[in-house]
């Protein structure tokens, strides 16, 4: 079973292709914007990961690090928020959406997601393991609290920064349903968003090869970045236990 | 901004379809569940057992899990279509009747269940065989000597020590079935007479399709109240079983 990849026969309909042609990749091309929302995926997914990488490290630092007042309160919050369904914020997030004006622009796709419980917890855990004779060291040299987490922390968690990084890209580039609901506008569509409606709409229009090939676009960079990466994506999804 | 109050409230407990959305959510829950862990744990003590191809099938069966819904979706509608589909062209190619994988409200959901195992069981395989290899060495040598037989090493030590690690499957599982989404959407855009209809799915088309926006917002927050009952009963009922 594992061998059935995402891989199709491209523009034929018999189980094994009797020729193979590009032409319905040409098609897909013409019917949708997908390279633009190839683009659009990439941008979403890499300000996200980006982000979160950068919020969650200087949260976590805070506290893992700092000494503050209701410092373990705040952590306790952090994670009752981990509990919630997301069912319940999606319509009360959508209206903020609204409020803001955010539909229909990347701020709606990206700034909901720019603060990750999950991400805030690995790091905190993670920099507790970093001496803090090494933090202070530099604090004597004269860094002040942001080189302290970007020229001190950054450089001694790759694994930590790797394992978010792959996970948070990852969800990111695959999130459909909020998509679906903040974006109107096909320019903007992320790119698991727009093969849906592209299945699912009838734009199709039963050519089964067009569906099938902008399939196979939408799995390709994962598969690629996969088969580069696989070590890094199994420890990384493993460790956390999430699941697409 | 003026209060509805209790309106919606009356609505959702007169609202059948939504309570028949929570039971589709549930026998999908009832079916992927337990066969998302027998399959996965089967297939992990396999590979267990032969270290040198174990990173090969390891690397295969984790693909499905990172490639999006979106696209297993679509492959597996490939193999449900009635008249198209793979299957059932296997099907009639040897002389047996179709069947409406995705066109019977009795079996549709099942298909989706089975669809959604396959895309996951690589995480869970993942997570069993590092269960598995926290089993002291020592335990199953002592039961060698006894003279157990593998049944009676599966059972009586490799379940007991891996309980963590089925709980945990059993919560991420659980958790991450009740946001069932887009396969649904995809698949069947609710199904046959509402059969594949996930609670998720009712609620965003309440909300962005109908317009429904504070129903839907009431909708969500009883739907998230029932997921957290499930999964403190479920830690319950599982801590108990250790």
């Amino acid at each position: 079973m594992a061998s059935i990849a995402p891989e199709n026969e491209i523009g034929s309909l018999t189980i094994v292709p009797t020729s193979l042609t590009l032409s319905s990749y040409e098609q897909m091309v013409d019917k949708i914007p997908i390279g633009g929302a190839f683009i659009n995926s990439l941008i979403v997914a890499s300000s996200i990961t980006i982000g979160v990488l950068v919020f969650g490290s200087m949260i976590g630092y805070a506290l893992s690090k700092l000494v503050f007042k209701g410092r373990d309160l705040i952590f306790y919050v952090i994670i009752f928020t981990m509990t919630l369904p997301f069912q319940i914020t999606l319509i009360p997030q959508y209206i903020i959406m609204v409020k803001f004006g955010w539909i229909d622009t990347y701020w709606a796709l990206i700034v909901p997601y720019l603060i990750n419980a999950l991400s805030i917890i690995m790091f905190r855990q993670y920099f507790k393991s970093i001496s803090d004779s090494l933090i202070d060291a530099a604090r004597i040299d004269g860094c002040n609290e942001i080189q302290i987490i970007f020229r001190i922390l950054w450089p001694n968690s790759m694994p930590a920064i790797i394992t978010i990084g792959i996970i948070t890209f990852m969800a990111s580039w695959n999130e459909v349903l909020w998509p679906l609901i903040v974006i109107r506008d096909e320019s903007l569509m992320t790119m698991p968003q727009l093969v849906t409606l592209f299945a699912v709409g009838g734009r199709a229009e039963s050519q089964l090869g067009v569906k099938l090939a902008s399939a196979v676009m939408l799995a390709l960079p994962i598969v690629l970045a996969y088969l580069f990466f696989q070590k890094y994506f199994i420890q990384s999804m493993a460790s956390t236990g999430i699941k697409e | 901004m003026e209060y509805t109050g209790l309106n919606n409230y009356v609505r959702l407990f007169n609202d059948i379809t939504f309570f028949k959305s929570i039971g589709n959510t549930l026998i999908f829950l009832v079916i992927h569940i337990p066969l998302q862990i027998i399959v996965a744990l089967f297939l992990a003590e396999i590979l267990n057992q032969k270290i040198k191809l174990m990173g090969a099938f390891r690397g295969a069966f984790f693909l499905p899990v990172i490639v999006s819904g979106v696209v297993v979706t679509i492959l597996w509608q490939q193999l449900y279509g009635y008249d198209t589909g793979l299957l059932n062209r296997l099907l009639t190619g040897i002389g047996l009747g179709k069947i409406g994988w995705l066109t019977d409200p009795n079996i549709a959901m099942t298909s989706i269940a089975v669809m959604a195992t396959w895309k996951n069981v690589g995480l869970y395989i993942v997570l069993f065989l590092v269960g598995l290899q926290t089993v002291p060495v020592q335990y199953y040598e002592a039961a060698d000597l006894e003279g157990a037989n593998h049944w009676q090493k599966f059972f009586k030590i490799t379940l007991p020590m891996i309980n963590p690690t089925i709980f945990m499957v059993v919560i991420l599982s659980t958790i991450g079935g009740f946001s069932l989404f887009i396969e649904p959407y995809i698949m069947t855009g609710g199904g046959p007479l509402n059969s594949t209809v996930s609670a998720v799915l009712y609620i965003y088309k309440q909300g962005f399709f109908y317009y429904h926006m504070g129903y839907a917002a009431t909708l969500g927050l009883f739907f998230a109240l029932i997921i957290l009952s499930v999964v403190v009963i479920q830690k319950k009922f599982i801590e108990k079983d250790n």
